[in-house]
């Protein structure tokens, strides 16, 4: 596996305020790699020393095998950028800023195609400014594409979006990579982290807590499984006596959790729906919930993660 | 090469859809003409030498222009796209930022140009205005009262934080000096004290080189005039090139 990215104690500071402090990590050929963490956690400084928008204070950084700072042409020529904060003037249309674009590059994609793979036929003619979230940020993803790159990066793109419109943005994420092209992201959504990513670098106050795919990540975790039910009245004593061992039973007013180790042989749900019934319990809004990214972040830095 | 031209052609499509541009630039001059026209006529008068209201404005309206794109347009553009992360989205390609403003000098002076074009149109067309001078002359100078108020443009761009300051900025320093310089309305209507202050406004030399190369007068009659604006121009171009900021 080429290696694409190479990080090596990378630091920047905005006066006393440590943006980014001492992180490492490596990036190879053909993944998704994603940086996932509240805002403010360092995501965006570090993927523009990336992009060789902001110098570094210390550290090494390799991109496509050159250094962003001395030969950021070479690099712009062959990465596609998408960044958090920026625009093209209202009154653009939608065809002449993927024809201009295309005019930067020696060899660019034909945009009439991209147009067609982004879904934006049909607002070739509309202005920018008349363009919805997901519609813009469709365009930057094909102006992200038009020079053909290795490498594309992608900072928190789907901010703002609505779950529909984030969904869609994810398919065509995933289609890049089938392409054979390189991709690194940011989010500060850890459910987008944990369905898009090959690998994940958590980072929270500007250094990495884990870096992992996200299975393994969760997996570390040893987190527990939970039944969740609500229930009218309150729960017989004889419930709770009836559980299995190494099983714990929370509630909540109507709320039932019953939490459970992993690897059981019995599915949790299956002996909760099956003492439920035995006991003739009556219950509503029965779900399993499986640990997620989310409390890995919860259990590294002790705090949630908020949107 | 292929982007300078792409870019050019974007910038003046998106200039022609922006009314407030247009406006001042093509339409407003116009305006002017004729509302003073109607006012006045142009009908010889020893103030001015002999000659007619709008022979002597017309050169002083183009000057208006040069003033309005050079201060406005060029300035609120550039802090336009600094502000909305234009310039930051274009920093992300290999183009180079000469072309970024490259073709906004192209499209301003164009503007400019076309916006100078339609006076001398109507004030022949309507108002038979004669025209003394030699044209390459008369271009020469335009072109570079033209560059070096684009320069003052550039320069005040890079001061400026926001489009919004731009805007009044630009507003505060652009119409005192029309109607002091001489540009708004001829200058020897003005008290001499006001005449005075003029000499320090730049506009003034812009005024005077348009008006004295409109009637022929001779480029060494005008050496203040053009060593004024070229180092304007000097000065622009250096002090803009040191502040210009992506973002």
């Amino acid at each position: 596996m080429e290696t694409i990215v190479q990080v090596q104690g990378l630091r920047k500071t905005y006066g006393a305020t440590v943006a980014v402090d001492d992180i490492s990590f490596v990036v190879h050929e053909g993944e998704i790699f994603g940086m996932v963490g509240p805002n403010g956690a360092g995501k965006t400084t570090t993927i523009e020393c990336l992009e060789g928008l902001r110098k570094p204070d210390a550290g090494t950084v390799r991109v496509l095998g050159v250094d962003p700072q001395q030969e950021g042409q070479t690099l712009r020529l062959r990465a596609g950028m998408q960044l958090q904060q920026s625009n093209l003037p209202d009154r653009m249309k939608v065809w002449e800023a993927l024809d201009l674009y295309a005019s930067f590059y020696p060899k660019p994609l034909d945009w009439r195609d991209l147009l067609v793979q982004l879904g934006l036929e049909e607002k070739r003619n509309t202005p920018f400014g008349k363009l919805s979230g997901g519609q813009k940020q469709r365009l930057f993803i094909a102006l992200a594409l038009l020079p053909d790159p290795q490498l594309v990066f992608l900072d928190e793109l789907t901010t703002g979006l609505d779950p529909q419109a984030r969904r869609a943005i994810w398919d065509l994420v995933r289609d890049v990579r089938a392409r054979g092209k390189t991709v690194i992201l940011t989010t500060h959504f850890m459910e987008e982290a944990e369905r898009l990513c090959d690998r994940v670098a958590i980072l929270d106050r500007g250094k990495i807590v884990a870096l992992d795919t996200p299975e393994a990540l969760i997996r570390a975790l040893g987190a527990e499984e939970r039944v969740v039910f609500h229930i009218e009245g309150n729960l017989p004593p004889a419930f709770a006596s009836a559980l299995s061992e190494g099983t714990r039973l929370e509630v909540q007013g109507e709320r039932a959790t019953v939490y459970s180790r992993n690897g059981r042989q019995v599915p949790l749900v299956v002996e909760v729906v099956g003492l439920l019934s035995a006991q003739g319990i009556r219950y509503r809004d029965l779900r399993t919930e499986q640990p997620n990214l989310e409390d890995v972040f919860l259990s590294l830095t002790g705090r949630e993660m908020r949107d | 090469m292929k982007s300078l031209w792409k870019m050019t052609w974007m910038e003046a499509k998106l200039f022609l859809r922006e009314p407030f541009g247009t406006f001042f630039t093509l339409a407003f001059p116009l305006m002017m003409l004729f509302l003073f026209g109607s006012i006045y006529g142009n009908e010889p008068s020893p103030l001015f030498g002999g000659r007619g209201t709008i022979d002597i404005s017309l050169p002083s309206y183009t000057a208006m222009i040069i003033a309005t794109t050079g201060l406005m347009s060029t300035t609120i553009t550039i802090a336009m796209y600094r502000e909305y992360g234009i310039l930051r989205r274009l920093r992300t390609t290999p183009v180079s930022p000469l072309v970024i403003l490259g073709a906004q000098v192209i499209v301003l002076f164009l503007m400019t140009a076309a916006g100078m074009m339609l006076l001398l149109l109507a004030g022949k067309l309507v108002y038979h205005v004669q025209f003394e001078g030699n044209a390459l002359s008369l271009l020469a100078g335009f072109t570079l009262a033209s560059l070096s108020f684009f320069g003052i443009g550039f320069f005040l761009a890079g001061i400026v934080p926001t489009p919004r300051t731009a805007q009044i900025v630009g507003m505060v320093l652009l119409y005192p000096m029309i109607f002091l310089s001489g540009a708004g309305f001829p200058r020897e209507l003005l008290p001499a004290t006001i005449q005075k202050i003029a000499t320090f406004l730049p506009l003034t030399y812009v005024v005077n080189l348009l008006r004295g190369l409109w009637f022929g007068e001779a480029w060494s009659q005008h050496v203040t005039d053009v060593a004024v604006l070229a180092v304007a121009l000097v000065v622009g171009v250096l002090a803009s090139s040191r502040l210009f900021r992506w973002e």
